[in-house]
This record gives C-alpha cells, sequence and structure tokens, in this order.
C-alpha cells in the first residue's frame, strides 16, 4: 500500500518534472524540473530498497549535476529566449509519432513480451537491500575492474574538462582579435 | 490491493524515456537538450533497479552505478564544450551552430 502510494505520486512528480524539462521556455524552469524529476526518482530507488543509489543520486545528480547546469546556465544567460518556430517542416508532428512508436513499442514488450520478471518472478525471492555495505562489498570484489576503469574514465574528464577551459586561441585566430 | 509490479516501474521508465527523446529532438538550446539526456540516462537507471530487484540481485545497483559514472563524466565534458563553443560563437542554440553543414 506504501508503495501504491508514493510511486503514484513520485511517479507523477517524476513526469511533472520531466514535461516542464521538456517544454519550459526558460532554462532555469527546465532545470528546476530536472531537480524535482531527479528528487521524485530518488525516493521511488528508497521504495525499491537501493538505499546507497537513492543517496547517490541526490548528492551527485541533484547536488552536482545540476549545479553545474545551473552554473552554466547562469554563465551563458538566462534571458536568451529560445526560437520556438519550426525550421524543419513537419518536425513537431513527426516527433510526434517518434514518440508514439516507441512509447507503444516500450508498452508491448513490458505488458506481453515474455521476460522472467513479469509472470513467474519468484514471489518469495528475497529483495536485495542496497546498503552501502553490500554495495560496496559487490563494487570493489566483483566489479572492481569496472571501478578502475570508471575513475580512469573520470580522471579523462576532469582533464579533459580543464584543457578545454584553459584553451588559448591560437595563432591566427589570436592574431585576428 | 494493488500491488506495483516491475512492469509499473518499466512503464514510468519508458515515458521518462520518450520524454526525454522527445525533449532532444525539439528543443533548440544545447543545454536543454543535454537535460533531456539526462532524463533518459535516468530513465534507465528506474529499470536498472526494477529489474534488480525482481530479479533479486543486487547487479541492477552496480549496473546504476557505473551509468552515473558515466554520466557525470560527460557532464563535465560536455558543458565544458558548450561552454568553449559560447565563448568563441556567442550562442548555445544548435540551430546556429551549423558550421559543419556541407
Amino acid at each position: 500500500m506504501v508503495e501504491l502510494v508514493v510511486f503514484v505520486l513520485m511517479g507523477l512528480g517524476t513526469l511533472a518534472g520531466g514535461v516542464t524539462v521538456v517544454v519550459a521556455a526558460n532554462p532555469v524552469r527546465c532545470a528546476m524540473g530536472m531537480l524535482a524529476s531527479l528528487v521524485s526518482l530518488a525516493v521511488i530507488y528508497v521504495v525499491n530498497l537501493a538505499h546507497l543509489v537513492a543517496a547517490v543520486q541526490v548528492v551527485v545528480y541533484a547536488g552536482a549535476v545540476l549545479t553545474l547546469f545551473l552554473f552554466v546556465i547562469m554563465f551563458i544567460g538566462v534571458d536568451r529566449a529560445e526560437d520556438t518556430s519550426e525550421t524543419i517542416p513537419m518536425q513537431r508532428k513527426l516527433v510526434a509519432g517518434l514518440a508514439l512508436v516507441v512509447a507503444i513499442g516500450a508498452a508491448v514488450l513490458v505488458w506481453r513480451g515474455r521476460f522472467s520478471w513479469t509472470p513467474a518472478a519468484p514471489e518469495s525471492a528475497p529483495v536485495p537491500n542496497g546498503t552501502v555495505q553490500a554495495l560496496g562489498g559487490e563494487l570493489f570484489t566483483t566489479w572492481v575492474l569496472g571501478v578502475e576503469v570508471t575513475a580512469l574514465l573520470l580522471t579523462i574528464a576532469a582533464v579533459g574538462a580543464i584543457a578545454l577551459a584553459f584553451h588559448r586561441r591560437s595563432g591566427k585566430a589570436a592574431a585576428e582579435k | 490491493m494493488l500491488e506495483v509490479t516491475p512492469g509499473w516501474y518499466m512503464t514510468l521508465a519508458a515515458v521518462l524515456f520518450v520524454l526525454g527523446m522527445t525533449g532532444v529532438l525539439i528543443r533548440r538550446n544545447a543545454l536543454v537538450m543535454f537535460m533531456c539526456v539526462e532524463l533518459m540516462l535516468n530513465a534507465v537507471n528506474l529499470t536498472f533497479v526494477a529489474a534488480g530487484r525482481a530479479a533479486g540481485v543486487l547487479d541492477g545497483q552496480v549496473a546504476v552505478f557505473f551509468v552515473l559514472v558515466v554520466a557525470a563524466a560527460e557532464v563535465v565534458v560536455g558543458l565544458a564544450i558548450i561552454v568553449a563553443i559560447f565563448r568563441r560563437r556567442e550562442t548555445a542554440s544548435v540551430d546556429e551552430l551549423a558550421a559543419l553543414r556541407g
């Protein structure tokens, strides 16, 4: 019962946030919509006993990533109105049609596809409890290679971002200025 | 009493994914397109958590971790590129960034 209430409320929150991201004209409103979506998803994760994932979702996504987004929005300028006219003919209609096709396909897969989790999901299977201990043990034993590789990836990303930030126009472009 | 089956979570994730996809296809602001990509990543994370729970294993949550890390790296580099483009071209609209058009 609790799960149903949380699913309905937080599902609506997630979707409302998502719609805001897609339709809001002001990028700051889009960011706020994304915040609502991310926090609602974190609550859904808690109901699914993914505690550490929920905490990381709030700290990393709602905290770090969204702050970075807001920072760049402020840097680039919030007052620039987006041009909403259609330059590609039929763009909206084509996109709506494609979205409908994807949604129907997903619905058919979910409700008609024969996955092991739809009809025959073991009723008595223990729900995995995603505590820090359980998830940490899994990450640093079975998936330790993946952890190392993602650490390398993060390092590369940080170095790349710094390189992009300090990039100076060289040669001709600088001389023209 | 109505029970929330994994299918419900999958449906929610599918709707969220379609929302993100729509946003990427119709928005012009590179930043907003980026946010919509994040929405799609979050939809996939939700399927990982729901499927992992239904299967009774922790692997789904482990996968979410890796997706999170890759998403963070992607945001760092992507926003740096957007800022670099903005400093040079004074725009973040993908319509005006057609320098590679043949």
